[in-house]
């Protein structure tokens, strides 16, 4: 037999997210997209701390104004800053967005894996994604904005309540791609050997699901999470937009956007603020989901 | 394959009806009374009157049943004596609307068109755009233009339809002012200069929609072309020597278009309820301003048919994605 060249590595073993974060960094558009992303989350919590002025400050005297160094984006017809409700309506739409999609992906892991893992469960629950994605889901979501605000304005105050239906109502909306893919990728995972000497060694249904096909799935979730966040965004922008989403008082981007349509003829500026960060929040973070999907796929990282 | 298909549209019909009963369920359980605005100085009899007069006297399973015979009864039989000339739905009770007075489906009769034609044009100069451009850009694939094409269809996803319409409005209206920002549905075209004007103030719903449609159908078109050009029948193709014109444009794309086709099957419901968005910004008259027009006058027999036609396009177009699935391909036959 021949000697080993090298017997013992002379590197010690490298943890497998090293690979992922060295293929992700070749994604050009994806590095740019999560640093866009964190820099947009930073500026809009942290910004408040440096830049002190109330979102909701009424200077009546200095309404309507344009850009200045007082006020970098003007100010809006009742003279509140701009910036700052700029980032008071991001923390809002940012998280619902996280908490939305952190909603949906739980319901969606959830039904995917019980519906790969447990053939009993595989056609009730798959008939029952079906019957979610046959659902008009805007004109849906609509109606229970309306038919659900009062009440829970009243149990909750106005700001909670309605925080708690946006996110309800996108997080029960859209669980139902995620759960497909889960499922998809645990019916395969099942029919693994590694599952199969799990199962000789006696390891009960509940430690095999978390310990053995929970984080294989973990990629597709975390690129549905990417992509989870940008469609809550859009949705809450959109209810907002409506009408039907979080009340005039406490600005959320879509909100501000849809109060600065009334104002298109004179400050058309005003529409472009809510807008931009709106679709940039939705750019980097579709990119940021590009990018994670080839990082974790296996097959792609050798190339 | 038939009997694929019929199983299919008998598996339709429990579908329909579980969805009528979630909104039903749902506008039912929902708290708040339709009664709500109706000042306090009307005595109680007069209310428990009015209320009847709504249709709200009886048990919710009547009144569910009551719909589903207007629906899927009383309807269809308008609609035959309105083609036909003939009368059988003579004194039978519609769905109406607490709003109108009238009945729903005549209000959605007459909404319809508008939203057909913005929606309609739309998808088509969205599928006319995006096809060529999946084919070069896969064809090309990691050239400059596969990349603009890249970064095109991710802003067109990105970019919400209620900034991406304001966003025209303001360069368009307000800064050129080329195009009218508001869409005038009384407008009837007679000549060529009434066309023109049609045209005009078309213009910014079909781009705004249509962005949105491109961006999705080039990226399958450029994925399915992929697929197809490394396979060993383009090889094949290639060494007995045809062009390269009839390569790409005959062979590959024939096999490309069958997975987008079905997608463009299954888009043509949610182009109806992204509309919804777009109609508001540009105020088009059509079926999305007169639902959200119903959610907040608590117009609850025009919202549940208004809802429920949407879920009816949608089961129905994932039907006609699947059996045209099966025609296309003859290897996915569901035998």
């Amino acid at each position: 037999m021949t000697e080993l060249s090298n017997p013992t590595p002379s590197k010690p073993p490298r943890n497998q997210w090293w690979d992922v974060w060295d293929q992700f960094k070749t994604h050009r558009g994806a590095l740019i997209g999560g640093i866009v992303f964190v820099l947009i989350v930073l500026t809009v919590f942290v910004g408040p701390w440096f830049w002190t002025i109330e979102a909701t400050h009424i200077d009546i005297r200095a309404r309507n104004q344009g850009p200045s160094l007082a006020h970098p984006f003007g100010t809006d017809q009742l003279g509140r800053d701009t910036l700052a409700r700029m980032m008071a309506g991001g923390q809002t739409s940012i998280s619902v967005g996280l908490t939305a999609m952190a909603l949906a992906l739980f319901l969606g892991s959830l039904v995917g894996v019980l519906a790969g893992f447990f053939r009993y469960l595989d056609g009730p629950l798959m008939r029952l994604t079906d019957l979610f994605l046959a659902l008009p889901l805007l004109p849906l979501l609509l109606v229970m904005m309306l038919l659900f605000r009062e009440p829970l304005n009243a149990a909750f105050g106005p700001e909670t309540g309605i925080f708690i239906l946006i996110v309800f109502a996108i997080g029960i909306t859209s669980w139902m791609p995620t759960a497909r893919i889960v499922r998809g990728d645990v019916l395969a995972l099942k029919e693994r050997e590694f599952v199969l000497a799990a199962r000789s060694i006696g390891t009960k249904n509940s430690s095999l699901i978390t310990r053995h096909i929970l984080p294989n799935v973990l990629s597709p979730i975390m690129v549905s999470a990417t992509l989870g966040i940008a469609n809550a965004i859009i949705t809450e922008s959109a209810l907002s937009f409506l009408g039907l989403g979080f009340p005039p008082d406490f600005p959320t981007w879509g909100r501000l956007l849809f109060d600065a349509t009334d104002y298109l003829q004179q400050y058309p500026e005003r529409v472009f603020w809510p807008g931009i960060a709106i679709s940039l929040t939705v750019l980097s973070v579709n990119y940021l989901g590009d990018g994670l999907r080839d990082a974790l796929d296996p097959r792609v990282r050798g190339r | 394959m038939f009997q694929f298909t019929i199983r299919r549209l008998i598996l339709a019909i429990p579908t329909l009806l579980f969805i009528s009963l979630m909104i039903f369920l749902l506008l039912e359980l929902a708290p708040g009374d339709p009664m709500a605005q109706v000042p306090l100085t009307v005595p109680p009899e007069v209310k428990e009157k009015m209320r009847e007069a709504l249709g709200l006297g009886q048990p919710m399973h009547i009144r569910f049943w009551k719909w589903i015979v207007q629906f899927f009864w009383i309807e269809p039989q308008v609609f035959l004596d309105y083609v036909f000339g003939t009368s059988f739905s003579e004194g039978k009770l519609r769905v109406i609307s607490w709003q109108t007075r009238s009945p729903v489906m005549d209000i959605v009769v007459q909404r319809l068109p508008q939203t057909l034609w913005v929606v309609g044009v739309a998808y088509l100069v969205g599928i006319i755009i995006a096809i060529p451009i999946g084919i070069y850009s896969a064809y090309k694939q990691y050239s400059i233009f596969d990349q603009a094409g890249t970064f095109i269809s991710m802003v067109g996803y990105s970019v919400p339809p209620f900034f991406s319409g304001v966003f025209v409005i303001v360069i368009f209206s307000v800064n050129l002012g080329w195009l009218p920002s508001i869409y005038d549905t009384t407008h009837v075209v007679r000549d060529w200069d009434s066309f023109v004007v049609q045209l005009r103030q078309m213009i910014m719903p079909v781009m705004v929609l249509a962005l949105q449609i491109t961006a999705q159908i080039s990226r399958f078109m450029r994925a399915s072309m992929l697929d197809n050009l490394n396979q060993d029948y383009v090889r094949t193709a290639r060494a007995k020597g045809l062009g390269e014109r009839v390569v790409v444009m005959v062979h590959v794309l024939r096999n490309s278009m069958i997975p987008v086709v079905t997608v463009i099957a299954l888009g043509i419901p949610s182009i109806f309820g992204g509309a919804i968005i777009t109609e508001q910004v540009f105020k088009v008259n059509g079926i999305g301003q007169l639902l959200i027009g119903a959610i907040q006058a608590n117009d609850l027999p025009m919202v549940q048919t208004l809802t429920f036609m949407f879920a009816v396009l949608i089961v129905l177009f994932n039907l006609i994605a699947d059996i045209l699935y099966g025609i296309l391909d003859p290897r996915i036959r569901y035998d």
